[in-house]
């Protein structure tokens, strides 16, 4: 399930704890990235790999916002709505978002490029409002320069 | 102020620039110190930690064992999860080896041969980051066996979490390093006698962990007059709200908050007045613009002020503000973090936040503020962790000092026919 070179990574990690148990989160980002998510023959794959059993790494996986256990569209995007960003127009944000995708929180894009996220504080508070697409920060954002990106994106 | 956890010089980032300005030469100080030296320098010092709790981290380092051959650990919290908090973030970006610098003198000093840093999933960019700086130190030989030559070993991790508020609380912390969900543990066991994996552990912040390179260099005495008497050394401070300049600020600690609204963040947005200030993330309780002025940014004024320093992540709302919106967005996460192990936390959390949006709509009654009052008070104090009392915390406080925002949010009783 693992490419080999994955495989090794997961390998190499489990040496940084005295328990295997230890390098599930790691090696669930692994086969996060590798596949874009994570099915129930993934994690069980993983369970047996590092000695847990399917129901923790299903516990596991649930548990924790970022595992994503279906798949979703190509961009991943996360609409901060908490306080700071509240204050600063996170619901025009939002707003924006919808009408340049199709989707609102919790929906794909009809093209299934987008999936959109209401999330909480995401540690960007300075730079409200923001947004996240994967790994990339999107800050200090207007209608305008969301609009932008979404393009470039689309 | 001179910057000392975020110096404004190009580069600082990189080993050789962090090394030509000094870097690592508090670790090689350390080598040739003994361990119980580098705990008392910390304890004069009285640098405390800059997770929210302000414990005394000289102190929470001499709890651990000594003269025992089984592992002890070091955890590094860098969960940062309580909205309007964004300053360990720029640790990792700007100065990464001043932290992994503290790591290895806490290491030494506790006589522990890894340390794991947790870092929000989020953070993926910065988890990069920080772990090129690790590679570095570690191909410099400032990490790994034999460090600097001598018998000293100790390895740094990094471990990052997958979006959960609650690991940054120490024990559920502990319980994500360890591949679990994360689930608080009961206290005691403490965890510098039952931590990671049952065996001695220190939990510290990022921040915390920057400031220990500063103290071993300057030393106690210089650390100890900077700022707040009680509360020494610099913090840093993100403003985040109605503000002109956004951002984290370096400053000493017992700044006045109305300096860092006015001078650091540039005054208020547009030119509106200050309506109320939440002063260290979203837990801390909030404060009525009247009772700002005087208040300062250090553990003991802000509790004689109601409020507590918490991350000194500093909330700032203007005239316009709906507060009803404000608290019952902060409601919704409590209720959206509760790991669900705790009835009050469980069940309370999620009472929190349907009564307030009773508000929100204007379909409340009266009788709701008493009965927002009740739950809050029937989860504070009765759960394993401290996510109750975040969670009730900014709710009692916003009635207390904002209770007219309720009352003008109460649907109009009407007049029933006879």
């Amino acid at each position: 399930m693992l490419s080999q070179e994955n495989l090794n990574k997961v390998e190499a990690i489990r040496g940084h704890y005295p328990d295997s148990k230890a390098a599930l989160l790691p090696a669930l980002w692994i086969a996060q990235d590798q596949e874009g998510w994570i099915s129930t023959e993934m994690m069980s794959y993983l369970g047996d790999l590092l000695g847990v059993s399917h129901a923790h790494v299903l516990g596991v996986v649930t548990f924790y916002t970022m595992f994503i256990d279906k798949p979703q569209g190509k961009y991943h995007i996360e609409v901060c709505t908490n306080v700071s960003c509240l204050l600063r127009g996170s619901d025009g944000i939002m707003d924006t978002v919808r009408k340049c995708t199709g989707a609102k929180p919790g929906e794909t894009s009809a093209d299934g490029k987008f999936t959109v996220s209401e999330v909480e504080c995401m540690g960007a508070c300075g730079g409200a409002p923001m947004i996240a697409i994967g790994e990339e920060y999107y800050e200090r954002l207007t209608a305008d320069k969301l609009e932008a990106i979404l393009k470039q994106l689309a | 102020m001179e910057k000392y956890i975020l110096p404004e010089i190009p580069d600082y980032h990189t080993l050789p620039v962090y090394e030509q300005h000094g870097g690592y030469g508090a670790l090689k100080k350390a080598l040739t110190m003994k361990p119980e030296e580098i705990i008392d320098e910390l304890k004069k010092s009285n640098l405390r930690g800059r997770g929210g709790a302000c414990f005394p981290t000289g102190l929470k380092w001499s709890f651990m064992p000594k003269g025992t051959a089984i592992p002890k650990y070091l955890a590094v919290n860098g969960d940062e999860s309580e909205p309007g908090t964004f300053k360990d973030r720029m640790i990792f970006e700007l100065n990464p080896h001043q932290l992994i610098e503290g790591i290895l003198i806490g290491c030494y000093a506790m006589g522990i041969t890894a340390a794991y840093v947790y870092i929000r999933g989020e953070y993926g960019k910065w988890v990069t980051m920080l772990q090129k700086a690790v590679d570095d130190a570690y191909a410099k030989g400032y990490i790994g066996t034999g460090i600097l030559g001598t018998e000293f070993s100790t390895h740094i991790y990094l471990h990052k979490g997958a979006g959960a508020y609650i690991c940054g609380e120490e024990s559920a912390l502990m319980n994500s390093i360890e591949g679990g969900r994360g689930l608080p543990r009961i206290k005691p066991p403490f965890p510098a006698a039952f931590g990671l994996w049952g065996k001695p552990t220190t939990i510290n912040n990022i921040e915390t962990i920057a400031n220990v390179p500063l103290i071993l260099n300057k030393g106690w005495e210089w650390y100890s007059k900077i700022g707040a008497v009680k509360h020494p050394g610099p913090i840093l401070v993100g403003i985040s709200g109605h503000v002109t300049r956004p951002g984290v600020y370096e400053v000493p600690t017992g700044v006045l908050l109305t300096d860092l609204i006015d001078e650091y963040a540039g005054g208020m947005l547009d030119g509106k007045k200050l309506k109320a200030l939440i002063p260290g993330g979203s837990s801390t309780m909030i404060l009525r613009a009247e009772h700002v002025p005087g208040v300062t940014m250090d553990a003991d004024s802000l509790k004689a002020a109601g409020s507590s320093v918490g991350t000194a992540g500093m909330i700032v709302m203007n005239e316009d503000t709906d507060l009803i919106r404000v608290i019952t967005r902060i409601a919704k996460f409590y209720y959206h973090e509760s790991c669900g192990q705790c009835t009050p936390c469980r069940e309370g959390t999620g009472w929190l936040w349907k009564i307030l949006k009773r508000f929100e709509t204007g379909d409340a009654s009266l009788a709701d503020i008493d009965l927002l009052l009740d739950v809050a008070n029937n989860i504070e104090g009765n759960t394993i962790c401290a996510l109750g009392d975040a969670a009730a915390w900014p709710v009692q406080s916003m009635i207390k000092r904002f209770r007219e925002e309720f009352e003008k949010r109460v649907k109009p009783v009407q007049a029933l026919a006879v």
